[in-house]
């Protein structure tokens, strides 16, 4: 393991399975983060954080409420500039370590070469880490644009390619074949992801007017709309019944597996985590504590004891003293 | 089989006689000194009170019967169950559909209709003071509509654009170098025949111009903060107008603004004129029917592209924007340019207007672009239903023609006296609508949406769903 630090908390060596999947998970990274360190004024939200995410892979990002994950979603996803760090995510087999430091000393926010291309995700707005470098994301508390209809939902989501499809506005208003045809595709592709997530029955109703838990499904689907190649999801179980949450597993796996698409997750529910993640990245008051694969976190003792508390008083004062409160 | 409606208690007599004389000895010991003594001077300039003890009895006497109507309203409908207000239907849309066509082909032959019924003379009043005004309106709010309804950014200066407009069409058709330069390019009859129709696109794109310029810093606003910016902006337009003398003219503003030509056949009493042309006895009608035409035209193309807009990405994109910001952002979508070209084309829509306005009037001051006329227009949106095409017609006609249905009625200066003057009381009436249509609809006439695509069934949204957007 080359550029971030090799799990620095495992207690024991993972079995051979284990580490074949992590290898492959750090030896086909999609998305680098490096010493991200994001402050409110005196807050520091996150706190040096360095983990790499891997192609094809389910990285899971968990910690206690207020560790800082939705901060770094935010930093990803460019709805917040981070105070310090780098965020490198390639797309192809373009090498992250060869070009990176070159990328940094540019003013560019990408580079390309026959391999591939590598964006800084720090350097770009919002939308174009979206619109450019194809990282989708969905939200803890819903954003669903719910007084337009499920389809329309995802026809949204399709804004950019149909947008180009459309000459600017100028081709669609004048009515042109190309938009048109380019827009049966667009409701060909929010037909499929509706059948994939089981809202197609619901395609015409308002997603106002759906329920909790397909209301989660539907926002999930919205994000594939825009064919990312990494999908961040913010908490994608919460609310959701144990009938439900084995569904999303489905869903998760099967976004990963058909359409190779990795995946980045927010979850506070173990069950989700352990299951279906290949990878587990443990916050708590913003600094990295574990990461492993699942098996390798979840004997961490100090996993246990951010989530759980420690045996006795005084290992708890310890642990305190150490992360400075 | 017929429910059976269930036992209702029966309705308290005595309780309400009770409630009703309350009101009005209320109303009378309020009422005594206010209405029933009237001060008045004799001719020695003596101050003298004369009772008005008539006045008095009907007024507590109104109050008296409405308070028992009232009372009694309220305890037959106590018993029933409020029902869930109905889910939004495909008929709402049908309505909409086919009442917009309708009222479309009522709107070409209306002028016909009423040269036949009230004759050329009679005809002008009907189809400019009542047709043409209220298509100017509707106009704007669908221009507006565009702003506030789909994008939901809320302007409270879009008189600006109209203002852009006007002054765009008469600064160029009156500006003497351009005048030279054309009578030397083209011929002497050549820009006073064709100003408008040159001028009219020139007038869209410049008020775009000033939508853009306007647009860039009110991005970062929000709500209350856009509100305020827009309405400074209004007002600047307006302020710059009235004393950049030089340019604009001032107060005086800019008058003899030619007037729109038949496709370069002008409308007056010469050899060459619409009438001689075509064969007919000069009245002014002419000018005014096909003025007619020239707005509804104009009208429907905004109705066309709007409506077209909406199913297009950047209308949907528009509408996004008005229910989740943040979410849009992270699907890629510049927010920044969508709404910049949702300023753009309603100020463009604005511009149109304003550009047919100064050529029908045919002068033009900044008294004609005050802020009540961004008010009006907003209200006209908000009153139709935010989004709905159909609702800000419905909208124009109550506000604007029901303003000039006041002036028609004369016949209550039979009961009121002499002095009575019934469009007095517009700013009254059109306060109380406003009042009754908060409580009653407070999302607007038509509050439906209709989705911009379907797969299988078109169903209407409703209002409870959509968002009003940031501001």
């Amino acid at each position: 393991m080359d550029d971030p630090p090799a799990p620095a908390c495992s207690p024991r060596a993972p079995a051979p399975a284990e580490r074949r999947i992590l290898m492959r998970a750090l030896s086909d990274p999609i998305l680098k983060v490096q010493n991200l360190t994001m402050r409110f004024g005196g807050l520091v939200a996150v706190n040096d954080l360095t983990f790499t995410a891997g192609r094809g892979d389910i990285t899971a990002l968990i910690g206690p409420n207020g560790a800082g994950k939705t901060t770094v979603f935010n930093c990803i996803t460019g709805f917040y500039k981070p105070t310090t760090g780098r965020m490198a995510l390639r797309h192809g087999a373009i090498d992250i370590d060869a070009h990176v430091e070159r990328l940094t000393d540019t003013p560019n926010d990408h580079i390309s070469t026959a391999d591939g291309r590598l964006y800084l995700l720090e350097r770009m707005p919002d939308f174009q880490v979206s619109a450019r470098a194809k990282v989708a994301r969905t939200f803890q508390n819903i954003r669903l644009f719910s007084g337009m209809t499920v389809l329309e939902n995802l026809m949204v989501a399709q804004h950019n390619p149909l947008m180009v499809a459309s000459n600017w506005t100028i081709g669609g208003l004048l009515g042109f074949a190309g938009f048109r045809n380019r827009e049966k595709a667009a409701i060909e592709s929010a037909k499929y992801w509706l059948e994939k997530t089981r809202l197609i029955d619901r395609a015409d109703d308002p997603a106002g007017d759906l329920p909790y838990g397909d209301q989660r499904r539907l926002e999930i689907a919205r994000a594939m709309c825009t064919e990312p190649v990494l999908l961040c999801l913010d908490e994608p179980a919460a609310g959701l019944n144990p009938r439900e949450s084995l569904e999303l597993n489905a869903l998760l796996r099967s976004i990963r597996d058909d359409h190779g698409t990795s995946l980045l997750l927010i979850e506070h529910d173990m069950s989700v985590v352990m299951e279906i993640s290949d990878h587990v990245v443990v916050l708590d008051y913003g600094t990295k504590i574990s990461d492993g694969t699942p098996d390798q976190v979840k004997s961490d003792p100090r996993v246990i004891a951010a989530y759980l508390g420690a045996e006795d008083e005084a290992e708890v004062e310890k642990i305190e003293a150490e992360v400075g409160l | 089989m017929m429910m059976e409606a269930p036992a209702r208690e029966p309705v308290n007599f005595a309780g309400l006689l009770k409630d009703a004389v309350f009101a009005a000895a209320i109303a009378f010991g309020l009422f005594s000194l206010m209405l029933g003594l009237k001060t008045d001077q004799t001719l020695n300039n003596q101050m003298v009170l004369v009772p008005r003890p008539g006045l008095l009895a009907t007024v507590v006497g109104l109050v008296f019967i409405g308070r028992f109507l009232i009372g009694y309203w309220q305890a037959i409908n106590a018993g029933k169950i409020k029902k869930r207000k109905a889910a939004a239907t495909p008929l709402a849309l049908k309505i909409e559909k086919y009442g917009t066509a309708a009222f479309v082909g009522f709107l070409f032959v209306y002028p016909m209709m009423v040269l036949g019924t009230a004759g050329p003379s009679g005809a002008i009043k009907w189809i400019d003071n009542l047709g043409i005004q209220i298509l100017i309106y509707i106009m704007l709010g669908w221009g507006l509509n565009i702003v506030v309804g789909l994008a939901g950014l809320l302007d409270l200066g879009y008189v600006a654009f109209y203002a852009v407009g006007a002054y765009s069409y008469a600064l160029l058709a009156t500006s003497e170098p351009v005048k030279e330069f054309m009578a030397g390019a083209v011929g002497p009859t050549f820009w006073p025949l064709w100003a408008f129709w040159i001028c009219l696109p020139v007038a869209g794109i410049l008020a775009a111009f000033w939508g853009v310029l306007l647009g860039f810093p009110v991005l970062r606003l929000r709500g209350d903060y856009l509100a305020i910016v827009t309405l400074a902006f209004g007002e600047i337009i307006r302020l710059v107008l009235i004393n950049w003398v030089e340019f604009s003219g001032g107060y005086a503003g800019i008058s003899s603004i030619p007037r729109p030509s038949f496709f370069g056949v002008p409308f007056n009493a010469t050899e060459s004129g619409f009438a001689a042309t075509f064969g007919l006895e000069f009245t002014p009608i002419y000018r005014t029917i096909f003025l007619f035409y020239v707005i509804l035209i104009l009208a429907l193309i905004t109705a066309l592209v709007s409506t077209r807009l909406r199913r297009l990405p950047v209308g949907r994109a528009w509408e996004a924007l008005r229910e989740d910001e943040i979410a849009c952002r992270s699907l890629g979508i510049n927010t920044v340019n969508t709404k910049l070209t949702a300023f753009a084309i309603g100020a463009m829509f604005g511009g149109f207007a304003g550009a047919f306005f100064a050529a029908r009037q045919g002068f033009i001051s900044p008294e004609s672009f005050v802020f009540l006329e961004s008010a009006q227009i907003l209200a006209i949106v908000v009153l139709g239903g935010m989004g709905s095409l159909l609702g800000v017609v419905i909208a124009s006609i109550l506000l604007v023609g029901g303003v000039e249905l006041l002036r028609e009625l004369d016949f209550l200066k039979a009961y009121f006296g002499d002095n009575f003057d019934p469009a007095q009381y517009r700013m009254l009436i059109f306060g109380a609508c406003m009042v009754l249509m908060m409580l009653w609809k407070p999302r607007g006439l038509i509050s439906v949406r209709e989705p911009s695509v379907f797969l299988k069934e078109k169903k209407a949204v409703s209002s409870d769903l959509v968002k009003e957007g940031h501001g």
